[in-house]
């Protein structure tokens, strides 16, 4: 068997699962998204309990461990807290590379959001950078209304 | 808590590509290999519990599909997602109820066979995530960046640790990736995402894994000397990246020091002889050191470059090369176990640690370590 496999290519099956799904985004990342797509705002929810602001908005708050009640508005200008430029074209990235993702936390947010930075050479993005969301109109009630963070002049 | 040992370990050797291997054929040798250490045949097994993913093995109930091979027909057989401590820390438990004498766990994954990228892609939220096309490697990026901002670690310290492992690697047979590399390689291989280069990132990689927890008892009649579980224990961070201070690993922490609460271990980094650790990324390495209290905070880097970790180091690390030089997802960290168990009975060839008595193995589940799992190993009866 082994020996056979040196001279002749090992039999593969090639294939691919494609299953379509249909994800709801429910109330709570749903009332996010309209937010987004109407008003061009990024809105957070609060936790009462531990005072904190999550964005993207969650329903529950994973430090307490209690529904989070109300809702906030947060700025669309935050702080780059991660970041990395992506130099190989992964199988993963839409975009063609360099590609920068990071964490930002925005201001009035206390949890960071992840996206990309675009409009800087990718050989300056640090980390305490400021940054601003720019919004489009092409993606509707998506994560994709924020199309990319931009440096604050 | 009762007493437990681990009485056997077998591994596949861990490759790029095995061709010549199916799941059910890995799982096949690997048990197979377990049973001979142990001294045991298969009706010595009383349940089996089998780790996998179905995303990586591309099918559903991936678990499931390697029972036979593992021996588990007839058996009461179960099934964990997640990394291999993770099914070994419900293997002990089972033993631990009284129920089973033995648990047979194995895990195993070819990453050859998919696109590592999609697939490390699709654990992020499907609303709020993925559609930027992170993976694992971005995400490790974006740990690396916020980890190196904060204790101010350098390229040079996360290049050492490839060196070190990858050199490691050469004293262990099964290792996918031995190389004889320095500082300036690291350096020069390709920048994936800042600031991992290549060499800073664990391969693709093939393999399995078995092990056998026996209870007090049951360890009597296996071949070899037990090596005992003294302190076990895991612990969950938010998943959300953007919820979690990166730069620290606060669920690493809390489940070390459970771990080595239990093992009556006050000075983990003064009593521990020998640790694997999961080290997926060079920085991963020096960051899980310090959450673990194996090193002070932000030192890890400075004593590498001191040689405190290499393997006549005062803390061996990854004597046997790390997930650097082989990172079979899923099997890793049950490696990381079994190798630890090679360690304390004195069988690493020239890989040996100098008589370790007490050992720690790690593993890690989810993006940028959401979760670990670390277990207290020692040749010393509790």
């Amino acid at each position: 068997m082994s020996t056979l496999l040196d001279t002749i290519e090992p039999m593969i099956y090639q294939s691919q699962i494609s299953v379509p799904y249909t994800w709801w985004a429910g109330d709570t990342a749903g009332r996010f998204l309209r937010s987004l797509r109407d008003e061009q705002k990024i809105m957070g929810t609060r936790c009462d309990r531990c005072n904190r602001v999550f964005v993207p908005p969650r329903k529950t708050c994973p430090t307490c461990f209690t529904a989070n009640e109300s809702w906030t508005g947060v700025e669309s200008v935050g702080t780059v807290i991660a970041v990395t430029v992506a130099r190989r074209q992964l199988a993963a990235i839409p975009k063609k590379v360099p590609v920068v993702f990071a964490l930002i936390k925005l201001d009035g947010a206390d949890t960071a959001l992840l996206h990309t930075i675009e409009g800087i050479d990718p050989d300056r993005v640090a980390i305490g950078m400021r940054v601003r969301a720019c919004f489009t109109d092409q993606a509707g009630a998506t994560i994709d209304a924020i199309s990319h963070f931009e440096p604050v002049e | 808590m009762d007493k437990a040992a681990i009485v056997g370990v077998g591994m596949t050797a861990i490759e790029k590509n095995k061709v010549h291997d199916g799941f059910a054929d890995m799982a096949w040798e690997a048990v197979n290999l377990a049973l001979s250490d142990a001294g045991m045949s298969i009706d010595d097994i009383d349940n089996v519990v089998t780790t996998s993913n179905d995303f990586w093995d591309g099918r559903t109930i991936s678990c499931m599909a390697v029972s036979d091979a593992s021996g588990a027909r007839d058996k009461n057989v179960s099934c964990v997602e997640g990394d291999g401590t993770f099914g070994a820390f419900y293997g002990l438990t089972r033993v631990l109820s009284g129920v089973y004498g033995t648990t047979l766990v194995t895990a195993h994954s070819k990453g050859s066979e998919s696109v590592s990228s999609l697939i490390t892609n699709a654990s992020f939220d499907p609303i709020y995530e993925r559609s930027i096309g992170m993976d694992m490697i971005s995400a490790g990026a974006l740990q690396a960046s916020a980890y190196m901002h904060r204790t101010g670690t350098t390229a040079e310290q996360l290049a050492r640790v490839s060196v070190k492992n990858h050199g490691n690697a050469r004293h262990n047979p099964k290792a996918q990736l031995p190389l004889s590399i320095d500082v300036n390689d690291v350096l020069a291989s390709e920048m994936i995402c800042d600031p991992l280069r290549k060499l800073d990132c664990s391969p693709v990689s093939d393999g399995c894994c078995a092990l056998i927890i026996a209870n007090e008892d049951r360890a009597k009649s296996a071949a070899k000397p037990p090596i005992w579980i003294r302190g076990a224990a895991f612990c969950a961070d938010a998943y959300h990246l953007g919820d979690r201070d990166l730069s620290r690993a606060d669920a690493l922490t809390r489940a070390a020091k459970k771990a080595f609460a239990m093992a009556g271990i006050t000075d983990p980094a003064g009593r521990i002889q020998v640790a694997e650790l999961y080290d997926a990324f060079t920085y991963q390495e020096l960051m899980w050191l310090e959450a673990m209290g194996l090193c002070p905070d932000g030192q890890a880097g400075s004593k590498l470059e001191k040689g405190a970790f290499d393997i006549g180091g005062r803390l061996p690390v990854n004597p046997s090369g790390g997930l650097l030089s082989g990172h079979p997802v899923i099997a890793a960290g049950l490696i990381r176990m079994a190798e630890v168990v090679r360690q304390l009975r004195g069988e690493a060839g020239d890989a040996q640690v100098k008589d370790p008595s007490v050992g720690v193995a790690q593993g890690v589940n989810g993006l940028c370590g959401q979760s670990h799992c670390v277990w207290v190993l020692s040749s010393i009866r509790p």
